[in-house]
């Protein structure tokens, strides 16, 4: 009976016993998730456009992310004092590199392995990743460095709300995080929904051969979607930097998009949000109410847990395309 | 008649018309294909093909299996380069092309096995067929600034006729992956004509349809090229429909063409009645 109430009771009696620290744990969550939703987004994208699962997302957030700060000590190093103006030209170099990055992906590899299987494909992108690790720490170093989060001009401070008979913190850098990708998710919405090459890119993900009869060329496609998700991976990184380090490390929170992914479906971007805060309200919930009950650690596992119950029941996600099956 | 070969000029092609059976003033070449030869390999599948594609006709490929004729729709529409012979469009030789840019130069396609853009609703697969006469640039469309929404709506109101014109009003708003095989290749014939094309390339329009979806797509071919005034090459298997159709056919087996010329003529041409009997 005890291990009932622990489980049953005890957590919402607590929720309502503090309600202050259970909206803070709520407000957390909304801002974990909403990173993840980040992440998911890049993937969705390629997998969209090309249906491609592309692999080497997680570690493209870790290269721009890297490239934005390396760039930034390079022109340390040349002289410039400004930290603004400095930021700003690392901002254009990186995004010059993750464009020259589309460009390279679609010209060495997508290009040459036009037509061929999806696995194909998939396993391309994970060949693509080994590069992009050895290449990163070639050219930036392997050591984790600090984001540049002040000369972004990205507010660090926080405000202390009274409310349900508590306090509330809302760190700035996070409200200010939740707004740039509520207009990065809005902008790519619109994109693909309004625009002919949203429609374009759909296009081209459910067939090349009918695409590129009705006068859609194939190359610029890919080079503008996988530069879509360059910019998504750079606004990533530079959130994720600026909550921890930048480093090699944070490729793994990418495994988080998968789940993320499952719920939603892989092909949907309000799919991608809504997935992400599931998982991140979910994990952060479960944890500080439940997590007790098993030794605590039960955020690194929840997710798997939750896509898991998922592919069981209605595997393509909660927004996923229908699975069309003529018979 | 027979279309300039060597050394006759474009221009004294280009002038001598001809008139159907049913009365139709057929114009001068629009695109003339010389000496075509393409190899996979060591297979040979088209083996020095020359023909000619008027303005205004309906231009016919037929021939058993194998007989290299969805090859020549693929060269004529870029998917594949011959090794050898030349292919002249509305007057020009044109260079090694990729198939998006022949697309761009007004010719228009279906498939064989129909591909259309399964998770697409029939409305979005036909606006796709206007991909290359929108002009806007995405920024607009996507800020849904007044000049880019006028564009928009000019393009469906093209598309909404297309499919008043094909019937398929029904249809609009469903995936075209659960539509019924009748009904996908109608939606892609939609999307082939919403480009406006010179010169549209049907690829077996009528395989695997029932008597009744043979009629109306026949219906809709001949309505197209007498409304529209669009130049129709098109392969099909079924003699008895080339011989209503087609103005002129060509017929080709193991990649050598047997025979060009009116559909009564060629059918009592020895050559194309032991093709087909398999003497």
């Amino acid at each position: 009976m005890d291990f009932l109430y622990d489980v049953l009771i005890k957590p919402f009696v607590e929720m309502g016993g503090d309600p202050a620290f259970f909206f803070q744990v709520l407000w957390e969550g909304f801002v974990a998730g909403i990173l993840y939703a980040l992440i998911a987004l890049g993937f969705v994208l390629i997998f969209k456009a090309s249906g491609i699962f592309n692999f080497a997302q997680g570690i493209m957030v870790v290269f721009a992310a890297l490239g934005l700060v390396g760039f930034y000590e390079v022109l340390g190093s040349a002289g410039i004092e400004s930290g603004t103006v400095k930021a700003v030209i690392s901002l254009v170099l990186t995004l010059t590199m993750m464009y020259a990055l589309a460009f390279g992906v679609e010209r060495l590899v997508l290009r040459p392995l036009v037509g061929q299987e999806d696995i194909i494909l998939f396993m391309s992108t994970i060949g693509i990743t080994f590069m992009l690790i050895g290449g990163g720490q070639w050219i930036f170093g392997g050591e984790p460095k600090s984001m540049i989060t002040e000369d972004l001009g990205l507010p660090t401070g926080d405000t202390v709300v009274d409310a349900f008979g508590g306090i509330i913190i809302f760190q700035h850098l996070d409200v200010a995080a939740t707004i740039i990708a509520g207009l990065l998710i809005a902008g790519l919405a619109l994109f693909f929904s309004k625009t002919k090459t949203g429609r374009a890119l759909r296009a081209v993900a459910d067939d090349h051969q009918a695409a590129v009869s009705v006068g859609i060329g194939l190359n610029q496609i890919w080079v503008v979607v996988w530069f879509a998700a360059g910019i998504v991976a750079l606004v990533t990184g530079v959130m994720w930097g600026a909550k921890s380090d930048v480093s090699f490390a944070l490729q793994i929170v990418a495994l988080k998009a998968l789940p993320v992914l499952v719920l939603g479906g892989f092909t949907s971007i309000p799919g991608a949000i809504v997935g992400g805060l599931i998982i991140g309200i979910g994990e952060k919930v479960f944890e500080l109410y439940w997590g007790g009950l098993m030794g605590g650690g039960v955020e690194s596992w929840f997710a798997f847990i939750i896509a898991l119950i998922f592919l069981l029941f209605r595997p393509q996600g909660i927004f996923g395309d229908k699975i069309i099956e003529r018979v | 008649m027979a279309p300039g070969m060597d050394g006759q000029s474009m221009e004294a092609t280009e002038t001598d018309g001809y008139v159907t059976a049913d009365g139709r003033q057929i114009g001068g070449v629009m695109m003339d294909i010389r000496n075509i030869v393409l190899r996979f390999g060591g297979v040979t599948a088209i083996q020095d093909v020359t023909f000619d594609i008027r303005k205004g006709e309906v231009r016919a490929i037929i021939g058993p299996n194998g007989a290299g004729k969805s090859s020549m729709l693929n060269v004529i529409n870029g998917f594949y380069h011959p090794q050898e012979g030349e292919i002249w469009f509305k007057g020009k030789l044109r260079p090694s092309m990729k198939p998006y840019e022949v697309a761009e130069q007004g010719i228009a396609r279906t498939f064989q096995n129909i591909a259309l853009f399964k998770g697409m609703s029939t409305l979005d697969n036909i606006m796709t067929g206007r991909q290359l006469k929108m002009k806007k640039n995405f920024f607009w469309q996507m800020l849904r600034y007044g000049p880019a929404i006028q564009e928009e709506v000019e393009h469906r109101q093209k598309v909404e006729e297309i499919i008043d014109f094909l019937e398929i009003q029904a249809i609009r708003k469903t995936p075209v992956g659960s539509l019924p095989y009748g009904m996908q290749k109608r939606v892609e014939l939609a999307r082939a004509l919403a480009m406006e094309p010179e010169l549209l390339l049907l690829d077996e329009p009528m395989a695997g349809m029932n008597v009744e979806e043979k009629e109306d797509m026949s219906r809709f071919i001949i309505d197209v090229n007498e409304q529209y005034g669009t130049t129709i090459c098109l392969i099909e298997h079924d003699m008895g429909v080339v011989m209503d159709l087609a103005d002129r056919v060509v017929v080709l087996d193991y990649g050598k063409q047997l025979a060009d010329g009116l559909p009564g003529d060629v059918q009592k041409d020895q050559a194309v009645i032991d093709a087909y009997l398999g003497v």
